[in-house]
């Protein structure tokens, strides 16, 4: 089975083929970040508007580029939410159109479905059942997930989500949008040890977490050290950076350890923006190993949004024998715990 | 001739197929329901005519102006389409669509100019002016633009009259005093003449591909408002 998928949920325009003979054929992107870097977020209306201009110029490489023709192609999947309503509308509607046209199934997914699958385009994949950590701009949560669509909420964030909490404190640090990488970047010219943030919920028992409390910490510290231009000097910035990103990924750990032994599954999968994040690999895997659990993630440029696990979700679905008809739904918000497991 | 017309820009939902001389149509008042609403309309109207899409010469679209999120509906189901058929596009101005359909059922209105006004929100309006003898191109370039500014225009041109009044933007108070023989500010956009629009525009040459199609928005500088947070739980 080969199948396109789209993915026009917020910044990012992607589009990529894969193949359950071959895996994934190609896949192409085209990120937004600079249009909206002006305005240090995104703007909903820009952002629809370039899915509108790039979609179709992407379909066309990928399909190039693989050598596809639209006859070896067995399905169309395009994410149908959470996300942007407008954004996910473009995609959403040209995919559902090019798959009328071509008179093949299509199926709406989940955008962090897709999130949470992509580790499975690795070399290795990872297998069900396992351990799910959610992490983005907008999530924060640990997952029990038992097979496609089978997801049970562990834990989750009750206030701030972790990419959130970064691009807050990147801001407080004077870092550009997108600050969570910048914030990560800076903490490597830091010293962790000079100041140590807290860890908030990790000496209670349970797998929920709150950032707001570290974000309250962080804007103390900088203004205690602020200097005549509102900023603390270069090297505190980075140690603030630091301590900020050492508390975080500490937090995350102890929690995903908690849920490893709590599930009784070996193998933790980690998704979103913000595992793209160095520390917080390294020190998963290396404190999984006292659990004698496996940590997978997605390659680097699969942590954000992209196409390619837009492809793949929706092909699982497809295999599973999910369609969607022709009157296209897209839901701005839309929890995964939603997701029908009946499939798997 | 075979052209298969969609229109989003406005509260309704249109599709219509130009067969041959022959323009059959759905169109309902969809208000926020045009995503589930379109695609199961282009199969029905296809199907009652028993046309594919790859007996198409071209599909038209309303391109603007009008509602943002609404009229990249029929745009984005257009591009997928189009770019599955392989056939061009045709983009219809929503305004220059909303004069045809009332020159359609107000025969007495005859060739008179049609003002076309749409409300923009923010206390504007997308207008223009549409003859019978140059029905897809307004008298002077299409704007979104105050009431009063309108108003100021019109009373400044030399129109001959009587001149009409069409469409929702005609709501607002400021425009009362502007002379017009009649308005009607509930009409609506049609994709029957959408399609009846695209077929001088097939003839001229106007068809794009399904990439270059783009919509046609008027209003491109607007405070835009940013948002930091996407997708939350
Ligand atoms: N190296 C990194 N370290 C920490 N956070 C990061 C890193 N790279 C990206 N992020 C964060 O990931 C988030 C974006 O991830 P994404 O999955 O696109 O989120 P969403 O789609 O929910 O907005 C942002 O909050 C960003 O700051
Ligand atoms: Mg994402």
């Amino acid at each position: 089975m080969r199948v396109l998928g789209i993915e026009t949920s917020c910044d990012e325009t992607g589009v990529a083929i894969y193949d359950t003979g071959k895996g994934l054929l190609g896949h192409a992107l085209f990120s937004q970040v600079d249009l909206h870097a002006e305005y240090g977020g995104v703007v909903p209306e820009l952002a629809s508007r370039d899915h509108v201009r790039k979609l179709l110029p992407l379909v066309r490489e990928v399909m190039r580029r693989t050598d596809t023709h639209p006859r070896d192609l067995d399905g169309i999947a395009y994410t149908a939410g959470p996300g942007l309503v407008g954004a996910l509308m473009v995609g959403a509607c040209a995919g559902r159109a090019l798959a009328y046209g071509w008179g093949l199934p299509a199926v709406a997914v989940h955008h962090m479905e897709g999130h949470l699958l992509a580790p499975m385009l690795e070399e290795r994949p990872p297998s069900f059942p396992f351990v799910a950590l959610l992490v983005s701009g907008g999530h924060t949560q640990l997952v029990d997930v038992r097979g496609l669509g089978d997801y049970r909420l562990m834990g989750e964030s009750l206030d701030d989500a972790a990419g959130e909490a970064f691009d807050k404190a990147a801001k407080m640090l004077d870092l550009d949008y997108p600050g969570g990488p910048r914030l990560a970047a800076l903490a490597e010219k830091g010293d962790p040890e000079r100041f140590t943030f807290p860890r908030p919920m990790t000496d209670r028992p349970g797998l929920d977490f709150s950032f707001s409390g570290l974000k309250t910490y962080t804007l103390t510290t900088v203004r205690q050290y602020a200097q005549a231009d509102g900023l603390p000097d270069e090297q505190t910035c980075a140690d603030i950076a630091a301590a900020f990103q050492e508390a975080v990924v500490d937090t995350l750990v102890i929690k995903c350890r908690r849920a490893i032994r709590v599930s009784g599954h070996k193998t933790l999968v980690v998704a979103g923006g913000v595992s793209a994040n160095k520390l917080l690999r390294t020190r998963l895997e290396s404190r999984l190993r006292e659990e004698r659990a496996g940590v997978y993630y997605p390659r680097h440029e699969f942590c954000t949004d992209n196409g390619a696990m837009i492809a793949y979700a929706g092909c699982l679905r497809l295999q599973a024998g999910e369609r969607s008809g022709l009157a296209v739904e897209v839901r701005p918000r839309w929890p995964m715990m939603e997701l029908d497991g009946s499939l798997s | 001739m075979k052209i298969l017309a969609l229109d989003t820009t406005s509260g309704a939902c249109s599709v219509a197929l130009h067969c041959d001389g022959h323009t059959s149509e759905q169109f309902v008042r969809a208000e926020r329901d045009h995503t589930r609403r379109i695609l199961p309309m282009i199969d029905q109207v296809l199907g009652e005519a028993g046309v594919s899409l790859s007996q198409l010469d071209a599909l038209a679209v309303g391109r603007g102006p009008g509602s943002f999120t609404g009229l990249r509906i029929a745009i984005s189901c257009t591009q997928g389409l189009a770019f599955a058929a392989d056939k061009p596009v045709l983009p219809v101005s929503s305004l220059a669509a909303l004069a045809a359909g009332v020159r359609r059922e107000q025969p007495h209105w005859d060739a008179a100019p049609i003002v076309a006004a749409l409300d923009a929100r923010m206390q504007q309006v997308y207008w223009g002016v549409y003859t019978a003898d140059a029905p897809n191109a307004s008298l002077w370039p299409e704007a979104v633009q105050d009431p009063q500014q309108m108003a100021q225009r019109l009373a400044q041109s030399s129109l001959p009259t009587p001149v009409y009044g069409a469409g929702a933007g005609w709501h607002y108070p400021e425009l009362a005093q502007v002379p017009v023989a009649e308005v009607l500010v509930e009409a609506e956009i049609h994709a029957r003449d959408i399609a009846e629009l695209a077929l001088p525009l097939w003839q001229s040459g106007a068809a794009v591909a399904a990439e270059d199609l783009e919509p046609l928005y008027l209003r491109d500088e607007v405070a835009w408002q940013k948002r930091q947070k996407i997708r939350s739980k």
